[in-house]
């Protein structure tokens, strides 16, 4: 059984009279430990498809399986916790609290879980060594390099050690030095065992990954998995 | 860390705002305080003086034969003999349920007696509880001390060629006159008052009452509430409610209540409104936070209670600021208010949890919708960057 298997996906929006399509007849499973990068024009859907295997979207036809669950048949209450198990989320242009220091924002999925301020604190510096921000924890996000933000985003996506990681662009707001270092960084959480979805412009970036997909228009047009 | 963690973050980012918002609640808290304040400085006025404005409640015998009459009441039963008042009453009165608010009881009996060949009123008193009620009476000599003492009234003390330190056969007794009244312009200057027990038992009516005077005050309560319990008390009585200077005084308070729940609730209700327009926006500022929450798996009760604590922060800090600050303005314009002097700063734990909890309260209702709102935010339409 594929950790993610996304059957006859729909999706389509109300734009006044009109019914846009932004997403149709999309089949995909994806296993566990997979690298999956999503490319595409704007506008193809992949920004859509990544919402949708969020739990954030539903779909307008089709169903969304993880790890045997049909997400989309779960109350909203239960989604989000799903959501807080089973996912990271790197968003684009890192979405960091502002008011919130590099440990706080680390450790925001565990404030609402029943772990004690002490193991909370453990996990959060355990991820911030692992991410390369060991000792940047009092700091406050504006006070951090793009490249360290985006770091931190990472760290707060994996601090809950969630067996999906949804990426956003994740280089898209980095110069092609720091870029690099951040996929670098994708490929050994990769390396691993961790699962990655990644949408992405930038055909280098897919250079890790183990199945790429292409979007045109809602649907897929080109499926290519490597080894 | 906690959810309520990112609540107080929140406030300590938002200083500015967080300060108008604190201001906005405590200006209504603080007008609350202050305007109970000042109503219990007016209310503990009036009780202080009571004393002052005399008895209060008049209590006769229930009969249509009124032959004396007594500070414009007429009392019933003197000139026939028929005694349904008696001592024994007086410790009814003090079983009412409202009996705290009873300050003194004047118990009385009247009657007309030859006196060195004139017919003379004698009034038999307990000189203890009449001083109390009578803070206007100057006696030349001193109160009586024995039963074998009299106080003159001065127009009786006139007639009879009497003055302190003389004798005055009372039954064929001798007693000695221990003071004059000066005058006072009412009935007391045509009385002889003794001692209650020792005119009893001169007029042979031992037990025996003509009226009963009550002074009593409620703050609670109208005058009335203690009328009727003490005619329920005694059923062969006629309670009657003498209203004079307490009532209008008591008018004025009640007025100067209902203006105090007219301001309170308007500015009350301009307080709730500067939280809710507050909360609105900070919870439209931060849509893409809560999309952020939402998205890393906070449920909605989580959005709400990040909210509703930012709420009670506010409205703890705006009640206890509110409160000290109600305190210190009726201190200072209370006196100038009220006309009364600003007496001991007075803190009342109840008041202060009322404020406290009141202002915590409205911060709470009034953020009610935002956070509702807040929680109800589509995460993807909130995360536009997605």
């Amino acid at each position: 059984m594929s950790l993610i298997e996304i059957k006859n996906l729909k999706k389509t929006y109300e734009s006044g009279e009109e019914c846009v399509l932004a997403l149709t007849n999309l089949d995909l499973n994806i296993e566990r430990g997979e690298f999956i990068s999503v490319m595409g024009p704007s506008g193809s859907g992949k920004s859509t498809l990544l919402t949708i295997l969020g739990g954030l979207n539903h779909p307008t036809e089709g169903e969304v399986v993880v790890d045997e669950i049909p997400i989309y048949k779960l109350p909203l209450e239960k989604l989000a916790d799903f959501r807080r198990e089973y996912l990271g989320f790197i968003f684009q242009s890192f979405q960091l609290i502002p008011y919130l220091t590099v440990i706080e924002n680390v450790m925001l999925p565990l404030s609402i879980t029943e772990k004690s301020n002490r193991e909370q604190m453990k996990m959060a510096e355990e991820i911030l060594e692992r991410i390369g921000l060991k000792g940047k924890g009092k700091r406050l996000p504006d006070q951090l390099s793009g490249g360290e933000q985006e770091r931190l985003a990472i760290a707060r996506a994996l601090v809950n050690s969630p067996p999906i990681l949804l990426a956003d662009e994740p280089t898209g707001n980095l110069d092609s030095k720091t870029g690099k270092e951040i996929m670098a960084l994708f490929k050994t959480l990769n390396q691993d065992g961790q699962t990655i979805v990644m949408v992405t412009h930038n055909p280098e970036n897919t250079a890790f990954s183990t199945q790429t997909i292409f979007l045109r228009d809602g649907r897929v047009e080109e499926n290519g998995t490597k080894i | 860390m906690r959810l309520k963690d990112i609540s107080i973050n929140n406030l300590r980012r938002r200083k500015g705002k967080v300060f108008f918002l604190i201001l906005g609640l405590t200006i209504g808290i603080t007008t609350v305080v202050t305007l109970i304040s000042i109503t219990r400085m007016m209310n503990e006025d009036i009780s202080k003086k009571l004393d002052e404005f005399g008895a209060n409640i008049l209590i006769i015998p229930r009969s249509d034969d009124l032959s004396i009459s007594y500070g414009g009441m007429g009392i019933g039963g003197v000139a026939i003999d028929t005694q349904t008042l008696k001592d024994s009453d007086i410790p009814k009165i003090r079983q009412i349920e409202v009996r705290e608010n009873i300050s003194t009881i004047s118990p009385k009996l009247i009657g007309v007696m030859d006196i060195e060949g004139k017919k003379v009123a004698l009034m038999g008193i307990q000189f203890q509880e009449e001083i109390r009620l009578k803070k206007w009476w100057k006696i030349h000599g001193s109160i009586p001390k024995t039963r074998e003492e009299v106080l003159l009234g001065n127009e009786v003390a006139v007639r009879l060629f009497k003055s302190t330190g003389e004798t005055l056969p009372i039954n064929g007794k001798p007693v000695r006159i221990s003071g004059v009244l000066d005058e006072t312009g009412s009935q007391d200057d045509f009385l002889i008052f003794g001692d209650l027990a020792f005119i009893q038992e001169a007029m042979k009516k031992p037990g025996a009452l003509s009226l009963i005077e009550v002074s009593a005050f409620c703050n609670t309560c109208p005058i009335e509430e203690i009328v009727r319990q003490i005619s329920k008390q005694l059923p062969h009585a006629k309670v009657t409610a003498i209203k004079q200077t307490l009532q209008t005084k008591m008018e004025a308070l009640d007025h100067f209540k209902k203006f105090s729940v007219g301001i309170s609730i308007i500015v009350l209700l301009i307080g709730s409104l500067i939280v809710f327009t507050n909360m609105m926006a900070s919870v439209n500022e931060r849509k893409r936070e809560i999309g952020i929450f939402r998205a890393i798996g906070f449920r909605k009760s989580h959005v709400v209670r990040i909210i509703f604590l930012e709420a009670l922060i506010v409205g703890l800090i705006a009640g206890i600021v509110g409160y000290l600050l109600g305190l210190g303005v009726s201190q200072v314009i209370g006196p100038m208010i009220t006309g009364v002097k600003g007496g001991s700063l007075f803190i009342d734990p109840l008041l202060a949890i009322g404020a406290i909890s009141l202002s915590s309260l409205i911060g709470i209702l009034s953020s009610a919708y935002p956070a509702i709102h807040a929680s109800k935010m589509d995460p993807t339409t909130a995360l536009r960057a997605l």
